[in-house]
Formats: structure tokens, C-alpha cells, sequence
């Protein structure tokens, strides 16, 4: 009983941590489909997010008194997340236009040239973002305001989830799912479909291609912002170079649920999330960031277009 | 600036330059957008076999290049450094004010400049002014070694104040030693240091005594008989540190019952912490630095690990009750030096500092401002500034008041001086205890 | 303009004489220039290897630190350990003769040990191309420094000393003058041909039969065991290096200079690396001045900033870089997104 405890407590530490990684993956992915190009940035702009949190929440303090309740009743429920619920989509909001302004002053020039300058332009956002931030608001660590009472969910016996946990994987759900309706069920997300298929078609259909890149990057950017939010509910200390590492792992993510496919970046999200909580709770906690890129490595050698995706033909 | 050739060239990069205004322009040419319109005496891209960026000079009808010895040249010139002829007494500091470790320089070097504003209001060094000539070190490898050559050749200072970081010391170090120039580190604690050499000094305690500290509070104090120490391994300070807990824990009667170890970087350390809840120590030790020991301590309270958590002086930040909130409570680290000692001279350095910052110095603050007075007072002492006897003042220091307590040199150059237990109450650290070596 | 032999012989000869007549001299008077020459040196070493690599090429390694740190570590424990046999052979520590074999067999190990890393990391590396290179690269840049973090015997997080720093401007310009002559030998022959079709089309040149994997592979070894030799004088000259030292960061200085200089411009990336090693000195310098308000002196002195609108600026503006690349590579810069 004891052994199922604890596999299931694993299970839900490598659920919840994959849902953060799923969720950065998607922006990944999506910019993917539709420019086949990796926005090295993307992790940046999860770190953004995070700070974009912590700079907002002091200015909301007084009405939705952060940081004053201790647990979660019934009564203050409501109450308290509609407060972080604010503060996520204003995040949310700032990221994305960040993501938007990136993508036009850094991106849309480049769209006709070869790929590798793009990449390096990237980096070099991804690296301005970093120090710029360091260099603004100081590189120590910064403690992350409580917007959400942390602590054990009651009634669940031996299992220790904490509510910043469920706090993750419910938004995750929730995320998602808006994430499905905007891409299957409307206009737009089909204009995305279509302009990951074949760009020159799309425009000759008649749509803005630009504006439909601008709005997969505002997406993206979004979704990323609301993980630098709930993973800073967790573990509230922010520093400028939080998003590298994460960053990296949600690209491998991206890949292994093979790029380009939204279902399989969240899939490769839980895997990957999974896969690191397995190797901490088998005894090898410094390994945790190398079996990432281990299996980076060996998708790439086996299975390039990674689990959902589909195999693309080079055309000569 | 630019010559007008026939087609073929000549690659005079390495000519010396003069003048601002024509490095000035020439760095605008090198980000010239490509492709532009050529018009006459503007540099463009152009078609040239050579491969430089060149343009076509439409009244001669000729392929005229661009050199890059201007902005060569104005560069190099740019690295001549101005030389003040004011007699002064010049002190090389050296630390990392910009990259990932410059909230710590920042504060060591306010230390340092507030140490500097007090002597030279009290009638400077041997008469003279001093001068404090600060570099960055970026927090990146390699640079200390080029500052400490630039403050030795280029700078041609008295002694050197630094590095922040056992690495950054031991790279400059050597080069200190060389050319027999005191250096005193006020606050990196490797072991390793002071052996480079009889010029090198360092002015707070090293690990084996914040190790025996801890763990001689732990056995008495706390009485505990079992522990389990979390060591930093990507952290050398915290590994060292690891390592005096450890022998001096277990010389005297304490068993250490696990060692378990986690990165700095890491976010999330509940698997470390389920095996120590199902251990049951008495202690745990954690000789990290406060970024990652705030989410621990969180995270062990909501684990819901009850024993006393004892760290060291890495812990020592504002920071640390603001991210972990009331689950810092309850335990203890030792420090250099306590905001709250009510000494009237601690108090007297707290109210001048915070006049001159904002805000209250912290640990580093005080060592730099101690290490600073101390090389101060050597160079009083010596009486000139002769290297050697610099040396020897340095290595006959005393009973030094300082800040962070009385402050001896011993016969390994490395510093004899009390440190002080803190216990975290409240969200406040209260000071629990002063140890004397 | 390939340099034949005699030229070679003819540049190590200048190194020497003014190694032997000049290097106590610069050494003692100007330390700090003597720092920034050797600082020179080694940077135009990386980054003409990497301009092998990314701009000939055409494969975008972010990694090359890793190769360095190899290098860096190699030497070290080599000179650590061997060099009292060794000098002790030829005549002790004093014997300046004895440290400079020294310091050349250690050398060599180290780029031969890099090269084997380079093989190890080219290999897997065939099927990939552009981004996932790119992160595969970075990702074994990052395996080999944590791996170095987590190995007691090389000092792990304490960092290592090297006994004897005996970099001299023979060894560091003589290995810049071997390394160029290597490199712009391997362009102007056929396997830079091979290099190039490479990078322009990869596809095309299978079809014409050209044994793209060769070429791929050569490059990275070539390149890795010269960032090797780079380590290797970086560790003898700082005397003391950290796995800190080689990270992500190191390698982008590296990739910046390259791509400043042009990729696939030999002469433009030495320039560039020159160019970028003074720039940090003459902005600390600048920093110091009364010209720079004292708000803005810690973003002249914050090199990662100026570094990253660099690249953005230039990418934006002249991707080709300071000297650009020539000829048939041309192509590459208008050809459009394909469909």
C-alpha cells in the first residue's frame, strides 16, 4: 500500500511538472507549425511571465489581500482565485504582446532569409531578455508574492499534493482545452491549421499571414506566461535566468511529441516531466537535467518527427 | 579614412589610427545595411572580388575600400587607460558588480567604498588620499586574472582588495604573488588560497571553522546525535563546507546518518527531502546558498521535516525569509556578523551605511569594509608603501576591531575571529550565540 | 591566396624570434597587454575553428566550449601530473627548453583528446540539421561541463590548478599560424569544396555522390581539436579554470566573433576576434572615463547585453557580417523559404 502511495505521489510531482513543461512546449510548437523556425527565446518568455506576476501582484495587493489567507475555505475560495485568476491573464496579456513586439521587430524581417539567421537572431533575443532583466531588476532570486494559500490538500490521506500542484494541473486542463476550441473551432486557429500546411496557399486563400503568425506568437507567448506564473505559485523564487533550463527541456518535449503537433507537445510535456521525476525518485537527482537531453539524442537518432508526428518530405 | 586604390587593395589592418570622429564613422559602416544605394563618398555594399566592404566612388568611376584600421586604432587608443598624476595611494578592488553574482559585489564594494570614504575622512593613508580602483570581473572565469595583470602593470597599486569568489581569487592570486603584491580576499573561503603564497591574505574565517561551528552548536546546543547534511554539489563552498561539518560532527561523537546532495539551479527538491523525513535526524545540515535553501526549508515545512535546519553564512540574505516565509522559522546558520549586535560599533557601521545605501549592509558588506580598514591599517602600519613591508604588517595584524569582530592573522595568513549563531524568528534573525576561535 | 609551406615556416620563424627576444620583456613591462596579445590569440584560434564548422561548413554548433573545456582539463591534468616526469628528463623547471616541449606534448594530448570528443559529438550530429543542431551541440556542450562539475579527479566545482603557466607568444601565435594555415589550406583544396557544397546544398551534393558524412565529420574534428589546443593554452596561461568557465556563454563569445567576422571569411573572423577581445578592455577603460554617466557604466561593462543586440543588430542588418562571405555562397543569402 505503502509502495502504490508512493508511486502515486511520484506520479502526480511528475504530472504536475510536466504540465508546466507541456504548456511552455505548446508556444514551441506552435510558432514551429507555423514558421519551422525554434523561437529560442520562448523560454524567456516564461521568465517574463514570472516577473510580469511579480511586478503586478503588489499593485492588486490591497483588494485581493495576497499572501493574507492561510488556507483555502469555502468562503475565500472564490475570492482568492479570482485575484490570481487577474493576475495570470494579465501576465498572460503582457507576454503576449512582448511575444508579438519580438516576433515583428526581431522576426518578420528575417521570414525570407535562411533559417540560420533567424536562429541566431533568437539567441540573441533570448540572451538581451536575460541580462537585460538582470541588469534591471538585480540577478539575485526574488521572492515571488503568495497569491494562492499553499499547502496540503486535505483528505487525501498519506498523499501529499500541495494546492499550488492542483492549482498547476487544473490550469493546465483548463488551458488546453481553450487552447483545442481556439484551434479546431474557430477561424483563426483554422487559419493557423492551414498555414502550418502551406503558407503560399494560405495567402492566395486570403488570408494575412502576418497577422495569423502575430497571433500564434501572442498564443504562444500567453501560455508560457501562465507557466512562469503557476510554476512561481509553487516555488516562489524568480531569477533571470529561470526560463533556460525549462526552456530547454519543453523543446525537447516539443520534439519528442513530435514538432509541429499540439497534442504531442502536450504529450511529450507529461513524458518529459514524468520521465525527470522517475530518475530523482530512482536516486540520480544531478541527472535530472541530462536525461533531457538524453533523450533529445535519441529521438533525434530513432524517430526525428518524434511520437505524434508526421514525417515531412525535404522537396528537391 | 578611406583611400581610393585601383581594384586590388592593400590590407593595412594593423596601421595605428588616430582621432574619435573617424572610428566613430567607421563603426556605423560596419552596420551598414546591405545593399544600399551607393551614392558618391558613401560606403555601401558593393561587389568586390575581395570579399571588404567597399563602395564606388561615382565621380572617379573607381572601387574604393574601406579600411578597418581607424576603428582599430581608435579602439586600441580607447584602451589606454587616463592617467591621474594626483599623489594618492592606489588600491585595486576586483569583484563581480555585473552577470550572476552582482547583487554580491554590489554589496562587497559598498562595503569597500564606505571603508575608503571613512579613512580619507579622517585624513587618508600615510597622508595621502586612497584611491579605490574598482573593476568588474563579470562574474566570468578568466577575468580576474586580466584585471589583476592590469592593476599590477597598467595601475601600479599598493596591494589588491579581492576576489569575491574562491575561483576568481585563485586565478588572481598567483599573478599577486608573482609580483609581490599584497592581495587579501575579504571573503573567499577555499582553503586553497592562502597556500599559494606569503603575499596572499585573507581576512574571515575559512570553512573548517564555520564547520566546527556548526557542528560543535549542533552537538551542544541542540543535542543532537544524528544528522544528515544536504550538500550543494555544484557549489564548492557548500562541498567544503560539507566536508568540515562532517569531520568535526563525527570526531566528536555525532553520527552523520546520510549525505545527500542537490544543485544549485534546482527548483524542486521534495525527493531529497522525502528520504530525509523518513530518516528522522535529530539535524540537518545545509551549507548552501540562501537561493536554493529558502525553497528547501519551504519545502521541507510542507513535507512536514520538524528537526532544526543549521546552515551557514550563504544563507545570509533578505531574501531568504521572503521567499520561504514563516517555514525559515526555527533554524539557525552562522554568520560573519549581525545587523542587530548592539555593539556600539556594529551599530555605528549600520547607520553610516545605510545613509550612504538605503539600505542595511549585509555580511558581505561588513567583511569588505572590515577587509578594507584591515589592509588599511597595515599600510599605516608599515608605514610606506613597500610591498614587503605592506607584507609584513599584513602578517602581524592583531586584535583588529572590526565589524565582524576582533580579527587576528595567523601564521597560515588566514583570519582568527569570532562568528556568530543566528537563529530566525519570526522572519527576523536573532543572534543566538558569538563563538570565539 | 593559399599560403604554401614556406610562408608557414616563414610566420613560426617571426613567432620565435620575437618570442625569444621579446617575451620577458612584454611579459614583465606591459602584463596587461601581454594578457590581452595571448587573450587575442586564443580567441582568433576558437573562432577560426568554429568558422570551419558554422561557416564553411554551414553546420551551426553552439558547443564549442565543450571542446575547449576538454582541452582546458586535458592539459591540465596531463601537465599535472606528467610534467615532473617530464621536465624532470630534460633538465627541470628552470630549463626553459624543458617546459616549452613540455607545454607542446601537453598541448598535443589535448587536441588530440578534443579531436576524439569531436568525432564522438560529429557523428550522431549527421542526420541533424539547423536548430536541432544547434541544441544537440549545446545540450553536448553542457553534457561535457557537467560531467567535468561531477568529476572529483579534475577538481569538479573547486576548479583546477595548473602547475606551470608557460603559454608563451611562440606557442599561442605559432598556433594561430598553424591553425589559419590548416584551415585556409583544407577551403582552398577540395575538401572545402566538399565543405561548401555542404552547406549550400546537401541534398544536391548526395545525389552528385559527394560523401557529405566525410565532410561533416572532418570539420568537426579539425575544429575540436583546434578549440582543444585553445584550452590547452587557456589553462596554462589563467593557471587555474573552472567547468564555470566553459559554459553556454563562452561558447556565443566564440559564435558572436564568428558571426561579426562573417561566416566563412577567415580573414573577416580573425579581424572580428580581435575586434572583440579589445572591445571589453576598451570599455572598461571607457567605463572608467568621465565621458559615461555612472548609471549607464555597468551596461558598457555588461558584455552579454552589448553582445546580444550585436547579434540582433546585425542579423538585422548585415548578416553577412564585417568581411561577408564571397562567391557562390552568395546564393544562400537570397534564397527564399521554400515550399
Amino acid at each position: 500500500m505503502d509502495r502504490l502511495i508512493e508511486i502515486l505521489q511520484q506520479l502526480v510531482n511528475g504530472v504536475s511538472l510536466g504540465s508546466i513543461y507541456a504548456l511552455i512546449a505548446l508556444g514551441y510548437t506552435m510558432v514551429y507549425g507555423v514558421l519551422r523556425f525554434i523561437n529560442f527565446a520562448h523560454g524567456d518568455i516564461y521568465m517574463l511571465g514570472a516577473y510580469a506576476g511579480y511586478l503586478l501582484a503588489p499593485l492588486f495587493a490591497h483588494i485581493f489581500k495576497f499572501g493574507e489567507f492561510d488556507t483555502f475555505t469555502p468562503e475565500n475560495t472564490l475570492f482568492i482565485l479570482a485575484g490570481a485568476g487577474l493576475i495570470m491573464i494579465l501576465s498572460m496579456a503582457i507576454c503576449a504582446v512582448i511575444g508579438v513586439l519580438i516576433e515583428r521587430i526581431a522576426y518578420r524581417p528575417l521570414r525570407e532569409r535562411p533559417r540560420l539567421n533567424v536562429l541566431i537572431t533568437a539567441i540573441g533575443v533570448s540572451l538581451f531578455l536575460q541580462n537585460m532583466t538582470q541588469y534591471r531588476l538585480g540577478a539575485n532570486p526574488k521572492a515571488f508574492p503568495q497569491l494562492i494559500p499553499v499547502h496540503v490538500v486535505e483528505g487525501l490521506g498519506n498523499l501529499t499534493v500541495l494546492t499550488s500542484q492542483l492549482a498547476i494541473i487544473i490550469s493546465t486542463v483548463i488551458l488546453l482545452i481553450v487552447l483545442r476550441f481556439i484551434v479546431m473551432k474557430t477561424k483563426i486557429g483554422l487559419a493557423m491549421r492551414a498555414l502550418s500546411l502551406n503558407p503560399t496557399a494560405c495567402s492566395i486563400m486570403g488570408v494575412n499571414n502576418d497577422v495569423v503568425i502575430s497571433f500564434t506568437f501572442a498564443l504562444g507567448s500567453a501560455l508560457a506566461a501562465a507557466a512562469g506564473i503557476l510554476v512561481s505559485m509553487d516555488s516562489p523564487s524568480i531569477n533571470p535566468l529561470m526560463g533556460n533550463l525549462p526552456g530547454i527541456k519543453a523543446f525537447v518535449a516539443a520534439v519528442l511529441g513530435g514538432i509541429g503537433n499540439i497534442s504531442g507537445a502536450a504529450l511529450g510535456g507529461l513524458i518529459i516531466g514524468i520521465l525527470e521525476t522517475l530518475v530523482i525518485a530512482i536516486g540520480f537527482p544531478q541527472w535530472r537535467d541530462g536525461i533531457a537531453f538524453a533523450v533529445l539524442i535519441v529521438i533525434l537518432l530513432f524517430k526525428p518527427t518524434g511520437i505524434l508526428g508526421r514525417v515531412e518530405r525535404e522537396k528537391v | 579614412m578611406v583611400a581610393c586604390r585601383a581594384v586590388r587593395g592593400d590590407s593595412g589592418v594593423l596601421s595605428s589610427g588616430t582621432g574619435v570622429a573617424p572610428a566613430i564613422s567607421t563603426v556605423f559602416w560596419a552596420v551598414r545595411p546591405a545593399n544600399q544605394e551607393s551614392r558618391a563618398g558613401r560606403p555601401g555594399y558593393c561587389d568586390s572580388r575581395a570579399g571588404r566592404p567597399c563602395y564606388y566612388d561615382l565621380r572617379t568611376g573607381r572601387t574604393c575600400y574601406m579600411r578597418a584600421r581607424f576603428l582599430f586604432g581608435a579602439l586600441v587608443l580607447l584602451a589606454f587607460p587616463i592617467h591621474t598624476n594626483l599623489a594618492q595611494i592606489k588600491i585595486g578592488a576586483v569583484t563581480c558588480l555585473t552577470g550572476a553574482l552582482s547583487t554580491f559585489g554590489v554589496s562587497s564594494i559598498q562595503g569597500a567604498k564606505l571603508a575608503v570614504a571613512d579613512t580619507n575622512a579622517a585624513g587618508g593613508l600615510l597622508g595621502q588620499p586612497v584611491e579605490l580602483i574598482v573593476e568588474d570581473n563579470e562574474s566570468r572565469a578568466g577575468e580576474a586574472a586580466t584585471i589583476t595583470r592590469k592593476f599590477i602593470a597598467q595601475d601600479k597599486v599598493v596591494a589588491i582588495l579581492g576576489d569575491l569568489t574562491s575561483s576568481a581569487t585563485m586565478e588572481a592570486a598567483p599573478l599577486a604573488q608573482a609580483a609581490k603584491v599584497p592581495l587579501l580576499t575579504p571573503s573567499a573561503t577555499n582553503i586553497a588560497i592562502t597556500k599559494i603564497g606569503d603575499y596572499i591574505f585573507r581576512s574571515c574565517f575559512i570553512d573548517a571553522f564555520t564547520g566546527k561551528i556548526m557542528a560543535r552548536f549542533a552537538l551542544d546546543r541542540l543535542k543532537a546525535k544524528e544528522a544528515i547534511i544536504l550538500t550543494d554539489v555544484k557549489q564548492d563552498y557548500s562541498v567544503g563546507l560539507s566536508d568540515a561539518i562532517r569531520q568535526y560532527f563525527t570526531e566528536n561523537g555525532g553520527k552523520i546518518i546520510n549525505t545527500i546532495s542537490y544543485s544549485s539551479g534546482d527548483t524542486d527538491f521534495r525527493p531529497q527531502l522525502t528520504e530525509v523525513r523518513i530518516a528522522r535526524p535529530d539535524v540537518v545540515f545545509l551549507p548552501g546558498y540562501y537561493t536554493e535553501v529558502a525553497l528547501i526549508l519551504r519545502q521541507a515545512k510542507q513535507l512536514g521535516i520538524v528537526c532544526p535546519i543549521v546552515g551557514g553564512e550563504g544563507w545570509d540574505s533578505p531574501a531568504l525569509v521572503q521567499i520561504a516565509g514563516k517555514s525559515a522559522d526555527g533554524n539557525y546558520y552562522t554568520n560573519h556578523f549581525s545587523a542587530a549586535d548592539p555593539s556600539p560599533r556594529v551599530q555605528k557601521f549600520v547607520q553610516t551605511y545605510y545613509a550612504k545605501y538605503n539600505s542595511l549592509p549585509d555580511a558581505l558588506a561588513a567583511l569588505w569594509y572590515d577587509g578594507a580598514r584591515l589592509l588599511f591599517e597595515a599600510v599605516q602600519r608599515a608605514g610606506s608603501t613597500d610591498p614587503a613591508s605592506i607584507r609584513d604588517a599584513l602578517a602581524s595584524t592583531r586584535d583588529f576591531d572590526g565589524v565582524t569582530g576582533r580579527i587576528s592573522i595567523d601564521q597560515n595568513r588566514n583570519a582568527s575571529k569570532p562568528g556568530v549563531i543566528l537563529e530566525i524568528e519570526n522572519g527576523e534573525t536573532k543572534m543566538v550565540q558569538e563563538v570565539t576561535p | 591566396m593559399s599560403r604554401g609551406p614556406l610562408s608557414l615556416i616563414l610566420a613560426l620563424a617571426v613567432c620565435l624570434v620575437v618570442s625569444l627576444f621579446g617575451e620577458n620583456f612584454i611579459a614583465s613591462k606591459f602584463a596587461y597587454y601581454y594578457d590581452i596579445l595571448i587573450t587575442i590569440g586564443i580567441n582568433i584560434i576558437l573562432a577560426t575553428s568554429l568558422n570551419l564548422v558554422n561557416g564553411y561548413t554551414g553546420q551551426f554548433s553552439l558547443g564549442h566550449a565543450g571542446f575547449m573545456a576538454i582541452g582546458a582539463y586535458a592539459s591540465a591534468s596531463w601537465s599535472n601530473h606528467l610534467d615532473p616526469i617530464i621536465l624532470g628528463m630534460l633538465g627541470g623547471p628552470g630549463n626553459p627548453l624543458a617546459t616549452n616541449i613540455g607545454l607542446f606534448v601537453s598541448m598535443l594530448f589535448a587536441g588530440i583528446l578534443a579531436a576524439i570528443a569531436g568525432f564522438g559529438v560529429g557523428v550522431p550530429s549527421l542526420r541533424l540539421k539547423g536548430d536541432y543542431l544547434a541544441i544537440v551541440t549545446l545540450g553536448f556542450g553542457e553534457i561535457i561541463r557537467v560531467a567535468i562539475l561531477n568529476t572529483d579527479f579534475l577538481g569538479a566545482s573547486r576548479g583546477l590548478s595548473v602547475i606551470g603557466s608557460y603559454t608563451n607568444l611562440f606557442w599561442t601565435y605559432g598556433s594561430v599560424v598553424l591553425c589559419i594555415y590548416v584551415v585556409l589550406g583544407l577551403v582552398h583544396s577540395t575538401y572545402g569544396r566538399g565543405f561548401v557544397t555542404v552547406r549550400d546544398d546537401e541534398v544536391a551534393a548526395e545525389a552528385m555522390g559527394i560523401n557529405t558524412t566525410k565532410y561533416k565529420v572532418l570539420a568537426f574534428v579539425v575544429a575540436s581539436f583546434f578549440a582543444g589546443i585553445a584550452g590547452a593554452l587557456y589553462a596554462h596561461f589563467k593557471a587555474f579554470i573552472t567547468p564555470e568557465g566553459f559554459n553556454f556563454f563562452r561558447s556565443v563569445d566564440v559564435v558572436v566573433i564568428v558571426i561579426l567576422g562573417g561566416m566563412g571569411s577567415t580573414v573577416g573572423v580573425t579581424v572580428a576576434a580581435v575586434l572583440l577581445t579589445i572591445l571589453p578592455e576598451a570599455l572598461r577603460a571607457l567605463a572608467h572615463t568621465q565621458f559615461v554617466p555612472p548609471a549607464y557604466q555597468g551596461l558598457l561593462e555588461n558584455r552579454l547585453i552589448l553582445y546580444s543586440l550585436l547579434l540582433i543588430v546585425l542579423m538585422l542588418t548585415r548578416p553577412q557580417g564585417l568581411f561577408g562571405d564571397r562567391g557562390a555562397s552568395r546564393k544562400r543569402l537570397s534564397r527564399s523559404r521554400g515550399d
